[in-house]
């Protein structure tokens, strides 16, 4: 392999990187609240509001049901009036961040519904308010699972960036398919699946290791 | 634990609860009702303990202090505000002054025993400062020093149920609401955990309102009890008032497990109600109330009225300060008045059960 694809190579894993990275931060920035609300809005729960549950969780079904690369493409005006392009790097972030968003919240919104309702009890017995319960009850006592839930999310975008670059999003998959496919270098499609690879497993690993530092439920796990 | 000075009574905080009724949306439209017209109030200070089978509506009355549960008729107040009609900041400023604890303890998996105990007063907002010492000096109360970084996961379940005590007190509440909190423990455990909240009561004087099933937990700390069933409550009053004189059915239910008031089965197979012709035993329940319970009345009855009685089943116990035995026995139904008046003239409380031949 010349060192011009190993170059190629580089950036590409780089392209990818910035992609996930930026999608899951952006994702999670808005899928978390919206999982938090998905989760306590349901009839009878601290934020109970029933038919706005109803509606945002057929938004979200909604927007996970389309198929990713139609997603892409059937929001490239959208993306265009945002990051100015509908090509690159900047561009790719937008269909990821709004795949990621209803993802994640659904994750979130799983992990928090598992959270024992005494403890919602106990801390409504304080005094706490909604918000204090969501802070310092829900989240804190869910983030195990949340942390498993958004590595998930983070090995799908990854999987998620490979496709935008069909469309001209730049990254590890667009590399493997214009060199390793369309120029037929097989070379390149291998170090192209190699680096997914790795990549999927350290950020598997890496998750299930804050996972089960931030979980206190079990005595073994007991950190410091 | 110190003991100085004078109780602080003033500490705790009056229950009152005034007609209160909680009927929910049943099946087919129709209400189910799991409170009817309760009345019932708790003196500040004192120990109340609540007993009834699962689904008797005690549950429900304990969390309609806190307003966790609303009441859909009459009033629920603690320390004179009206929990039932307070909303918002007004309702969690009265919940800070009413601590609970849990059968299942329900303690933050993601926190020490520290930060367990710390999170009533970091939701009150209290300045980091006054945390602190405060914490500590709960955690010296229940005696969890060493303890103290330890999670909930690593924690026996009388060692989570002092967590949840020290918790409950970290605003320092007047009132303090007990769910079934010895019900997931041994009994041995039972036995210090009811030791702490008697402690408790008596150093701090806050009221403690408690629910049970069991009547050893009521006799063992409750100065005054209720017992609830179907949602009404059938018996109330003093505690020893009531171990000595039960009246309702549900009432000596309870009581029988705890101060030998079960006939043994081969007796309450052949009781029956009338007196029989020809020789019978009549049975009796003897009840020895106050200073009688520690005299030899039995012995009293042989010598200086010639009459035996049979011993069938009995227990002696302490409810509070006071000596309290329950005794039944079975005498020569002829001279069955005869004991019953001897017996009642030196202070003991009778009953005939009913006669077997």
């Amino acid at each position: 392999m010349s060192s011009n694809l190993i170059a190629l190579l580089y950036s590409a894993t780089l392209q990818t990187l910035y992609m996930v990275a930026a999608s899951a931060i952006l994702g999670t920035i808005f899928g978390l609240p919206l999982g938090v609300y998905l989760a306590t809005s349901q009839r009878g729960e601290l934020l109970s509001s029933p038919w706005v549950n109803k509606i945002l969780g057929l938004v979200v079904n909604a927007a996970r049901s389309v198929p990713f690369i139609i997603l892409v493409v059937a929001i490239i005006p959208f993306t265009r009036a945002l990051v100015g392009t509908s090509i690159g790097t900047d561009a790719a972030i937008v269909p990821l961040t709004i795949a990621a968003i209803p993802f994640i919240a659904r994750l979130v919104e799983n992990a928090i519904r598992e959270v024992d309702a005494g403890l919602i009890e106990a801390a409504r017995a304080m005094g706490a308010t909604p918000l204090q319960i969501i802070r310092k009850v829900l989240i804190r006592e869910a983030l195990p699972g949340i942390t498993l839930g958004l590595t998930l999310a983070v090995v799908s975008l990854i999987g998620y960036s490979a496709m935008v670059g069909a469309v001209g999003g730049q990254g590890l998959g667009d590399l493997g398919i214009r060199y390793g496919y369309q120029r037929f270098m097989p070379d390149v499609m291998l170090a192209v699946v190699i680096i997914l690879i790795v990549m999927v497993q350290l950020v598997q690993s890496i998750g299930e290791w804050i996972a089960a530092r931030v979980d206190k439920r079990a005595p073994r796990n007991r950190g410091r | 634990m110190s003991g100085t000075g004078a109780p602080l009574r003033e500490a705790g905080a009056t229950i009152i609860f005034d007609r209160v009724g909680k009927a929910f949306d049943g099946p087919g439209g129709s209400r189910v009702s799991a409170l009817e017209d309760v009345s019932l109030t708790v003196q500040p200070g004192a120990i109340c303990g609540i007993i009834g089978r699962s689904g008797a509506g005690k549950s429900t009355l304990l969390r309609m202090v806190n307003g966790l549960e609303r009441p859909t008729s009459g009033t629920v107040s603690v320390a004179g505000h009206d929990v039932g009609n307070a909303n918002g900041a007004a309702l969690r400023r009265i919940r800070r002054e009413v601590g609970m604890i849990f059968q299942h303890f329900n303690l933050l998996a993601s926190r020490t025993v520290y930060g367990n105990i710390a999170l009533p007063l970091e939701i009150a907002g209290a300045p980091a400062a006054e945390i602190h010492p405060k914490v500590e000096n709960l955690i010296a109360r229940v005696g969890l020093e060493a303890l103290r970084e330890r999670y909930p996961a690593e924690l026996s379940g009388g060692q989570k149920q002092r967590v949840g005590i020290a918790r409950a007190l970290a605003t320092s509440p007047k009132v303090l609401l007990s769910d079934e909190a010895t019900s997931a423990l041994d009994p041995e455990t039972t036995q210090t955990v009811l030791r702490l909240l008697s402690d408790i009561n008596r150093d701090l004087g806050l009221t403690i309102l408690l629910i049970t099933h069991e009547m050893a937990v009521v006799r063992d700390i409750a100065s005054q009890m209720a017992v609830i069933e179907g949602g009404r409550i059938v018996e109330e009053g003093a505690t020893y008032d009531v171990f000595a004189q039960p009246r309702h059915p549900t009432t000596r239910s309870f009581l029988g497990g705890v101060t030998g008031l079960t006939l043994p089965a081969f007796i309450a197979g052949r009781m029956q109600d009338h007196r029989p012709d020809g020789p019978a035993q009549a049975v009796i329940r003897v009840t020895f109330a106050g200073d009688h319970a520690t005299d030899p009345m039995l012995a009293n009855l042989a010598t200086e009225l010639g009459i035996a009685a049979n011993i069938l089943a009995g227990a002696i116990e302490e409810i509070g300060p006071h000596p309290f035995g329950n005794l039944l026995i079975a005498v020569d139904a002829a001279r069955g008045d005869e004991a019953r008046t001897y017996l009642e003239r030196h202070g003991l409380l009778t009953e005939v059960l009913g006669y077997v031949v």
